[in-house]
């Protein structure tokens, strides 16, 4: 047991630490998200240059080679600075699809691409109607001569507006279970309408009216790509806690500092024990969050099983419990001026809440987790 | 970065559940997992068991008949004796006062107290709190005054656990009352059996006898049994507080009692079908197993950081915090689980000795009663509300 960063790790921390420290001011920030692309391709150059964009891609495809505690660093360091690049669904999500499901051929035209950030991936899983469930969907894939024309509507693509493959879920028509398809936004038949989140990243909806793929843009065997995207999501959840934990350090921080500084009724706020106990109440949680992003960074490349699955959704359970804490309470303690869009701290706010609107909120993960509650005479010895 | 033990670690885990398979008593056990009340004799048979095979007082220094284990090693053994059924150690003797001797006592009182504590001749209770020194507790009033080669001490003692079997106890008496708060305090051993003491049962809601009051009229103690320095007794209490508080989180109690609670939640049923397979209440026991899976990886943390022997700091306050909380959640939950069943007051059903036919289950009894027992968690070894003050003052710096 060692919950120690080794030099090469502690390097990692430190350099994805000072590039967005140096290059992503919340002022920085604010005129990314107003430019047309909504986000800053120059950081995404850095990343790249600094072989970020390449830590969750494996070896053999020019990846640096992480692990689930890589993935956590770097993204923890991308909360901590609310950045706005699709990092998650590109690098991690999308491209772990592709390495769990591609034939040889696809993970070496696609993967040493998106490793070096000169190609963005997606997914469109989301639906109307599926909410967190990637097979309850209704998008469809018909056969045709050598290929399938795709049809549905998909919602809330993170970063689908700038990607160059976005990885598309979609039902057989003559068969059962979810398929997965590499999609070219370009295709003819593809539309898409664009807006920004809530928190910040833009996104779309894609529309698909009758779109032709060709027969190798089928990812993985048809029907079949459920238990990667299980897998693949889990994988995503781990990192998505690290984003949330840096997101609640930093807002933590914020709150901290300001009941040190705010005066009312003659005295720093922070001196009456009303908010002193929120905030060891929150600095509570925030422990669970950062005990629980560490060992969901643990196993999230574990071979699947019942126990990776518990774990990954306690996490993101926990996680999103804190992560809406912390939001809600720092307002709170801040008054007026965390209410305002000029303040870095709203943004960490709408960031912890909407988080969890993706690969699962607190409910779903506490359902996940009851389903797979193991009922035997003694219960489970051990974590580790 | 590595969550899983060490090859040794497991092997010790194995020796430690072949010990307890061999060794618990099953009669014992079955007490603990049912949740009765347990008898003196109860304690004493484990503690002799345990100490028999050198692992009675696992957090002395080798020198003095410790094991010399890691913090790791001690988490694993509190954890397996927790799974397996093993009563809770009472902590006054071998882990209160004895570090404190260890680390503040004359030769002659390490010689003659240790011994006494590991082969179970001594049960020593704790003289802290007072009628008006809870929280507060530097605000006691129980007073020492020298009278040659002894100090006559009066005053009142209160919430002393199990001090009913005790013929020692450990206090805080002030010796200097012109002093600060602090200051002016010393730490005394009294003999139980000593003339003027006076031990008086409090009864807590649940029915039980477990803490007491403890009047000291005139007591004339021998200035040998003072600890440490005269007036320096506020030093061995912090030390024993850090003490006290590590491994409050009580990880394998929690875990032991959910298991537990996953028990009574299958065998109670509605309509024919088992409270756990109640969607809703199986939700709730899933939320307690996630957030305990959280506060354990927060204490292997610490563990980890600590293990070279370094004291765990404020972090302790927040798992004492979190650790209490779920243990009570999870009372709360057993409770719950029996509907109605959990109504009947049956206090022969909780005496270590009942041995007839339950009005219900053999679990029916004690949840209730343990639920009302276990909000001292929250109460004893500093409030929670104390730590959160802790934590505001220490670790935020407010």
């Amino acid at each position: 047991m060692n919950f120690e960063l080794n030099e090469e790790q502690q390097m990692l921390a430190d350099t994805v630490e000072r590039l967005v420290r140096n290059t992503y001011s919340f002022e920085q920030r604010e005129v990314f998200y107003q430019s047309p692309r909504g986000y800053s391709p120059e950081f995404w150059r850095q990343l790249s240059e600094l072989g970020i964009t390449s830590v969750p891609i494996a070896a053999e495809y020019e990846g640096f080679g992480g692990t689930g505690v890589e993935n956590m660093l770097v993204m923890k360091e991308l909360g901590r600075g609310l950045c706005l690049e699709p990092y998650l669904h590109s690098q991690i999500y999308a491209a772990g699809l592709v390495e769990q499901l591609g034939s040889a051929e696809q993970r070496q035209s696609i993967l040493p691409a998106v490793a070096a950030g000169e190609r963005l991936l997606t997914v469109a899983d989301e639906e109307a109607g599926s909410h967190y469930h990637p097979e309850a969907i209704e998008c469809q894939a018909v056969p045709c001569e050598r290929g399938w024309r795709l049809s549905g509507h998909k919602r809330v693509v993170i970063g689908g507006e700038l990607a160059h493959i976005i990885l598309v879920t979609a039902r057989m028509s003559d068969g059962e279970g979810v398929s997965l398809f590499l999609l070219d936004p370009a295709a003819e038949g593809v539309s898409r309408t664009g807006y920004p989140c809530i928190d910040g990243p833009r996104a779309c909806d894609l529309a698909l009216a009758d779109v032709y793929v060709e027969a190798d843009s089928l990812l993985g065997p048809a029907g079949k790509a459920a238990p990667a995207l299980a897998y693949q999501r889990g994988r995503a959840v781990a990192a998505q806690c690290a984003e949330a934990v840096g997101s609640m350090e930093e807002a933590f921080r914020l709150t901290l500092d300001y009941l040190k500084t705010r005066q009312q009724f003659g005295s720093p706020i922070g001196r009456f024990q009303a908010l002193q106990h929120r905030m060891a109440e929150m600095r509570g949680e925030l422990e669970l969050a950062r005990s629980m992003t560490i060992l969901a960074a643990c196993v999230a490349d574990d071979p699947d099983s019942e126990s990776r699955s518990r774990r990954l959704a306690a996490a993101k359970f926990t996680v999103a419990r804190a992560s809406q804490l912390i939001a809600e309470q720092s307002v709170q303690l801040h008054g007026g001026i965390g209410m305002t869009w000029e303040y870095s701290l709203a943004h960490h706010a709408k960031r912890l809440v909407m988080l969890t609107h993706q690969f699962g909120d607190d409910d779903f993960h506490l359902g996940q987790y009851s389903a797979l509650l193991e009922v035997p005479r003694q219960a489970s010895q051990q974590v580790a | 970065m590595d969550i899983h033990f060490t090859p040794e670690e497991l092997a010790f885990r194995s020796e430690v559940r072949a010990f307890l398979e061999q060794n618990l008593p099953a009669g014992l056990a079955e007490k603990v997992r049912l949740g009765r009340r347990l008898a003196k004799e109860d304690h004493q048979r484990w503690q002799k068991i345990l100490n028999q095979k050198g692992w009675y007082a696992v957090n002395w220094p080798e020198e003095y008949g410790g094991t010399g284990w890691s913090v790791v090693q001690k988490h694993i053994f509190d954890e397996e004796c927790a799974a397996a059924g093993a009563p809770r150690l009472v902590a006054f003797g071998v882990n209160m006062v004895a570090p404190v001797i260890i680390k503040f006592g004359t030769q002659t009182q390490k010689d003659y107290y240790l011994p006494r504590i590991l082969r179970s001749e001594d049960w020593w209770c704790q003289g802290y709190s007072e009628p008006g020194a809870g929280s507060d507790l530097a605000s006691l009033k129980t007073r020492a005054e020298r009278d040659g080669d002894h100090y006559l001490v009066n005053g009142q003692k209160t919430w002393t656990t199990l001090g009913q079997h005790a013929n020692r106890i450990f206090c805080l008496v002030r010796t200097d009352p012109s002093a600060k708060k602090q200051e002016g305090i010393s730490f005394l051993l009294i003999d139980m059996d000593t003339p003027g003491i006076t031990v008086r049962p409090i009864i807590t809601l649940d029915g039980e006898h477990e803490v007491n009051e403890v009047f000291f009229d005139n007591v004339r103690v021998p200035v040998e049994n003072l600890v440490g320095e005269e007036n320096k007794g506020w030093t061995c209490a912090k030390y024993l507080l850090t003490h006290e508080r590590t491994g409050q989180a009580g990880i394998g109690q929690s875990k032991a009692a959910l298991a537990h609670l996953k028990q009574i939640a299958s065998a109670e049923t509605v309509a024919g079908q088992p409270r756990i397979d109640d969607p809703l209440f199986r939700a709730r026991i899933a939320e307690l197993e996630m957030r305990l899976m959280a506060v354990e990886m927060s204490t292997l943390r610490i563990l980890a950081a600590t293990r070279d022997g370094g004291v765990p700091g404020a972090e302790s306050s927040l798992l004492k915090i979190q650790g209490s909380e779920i243990r009570q959640a999870i009372t709360d939950l057993m409770r719950k689980a029996l509907g109605p069943n959990a109504l009947p007051f049956l206090e022969p059903e909780l005496e270590p000795d009942f041995h007839g036919e339950p009005l219900y289950q053999d679990y029916s009894a004690s949840p209730a009663s343990q639920y009302f027992n276990l909000r001292k968690l929250s109460i004893y070894g500093g409030s929670n509300e104390i730590q959160k003050n802790i934590i505001a003052k220490l670790v935020l710096e407010l």
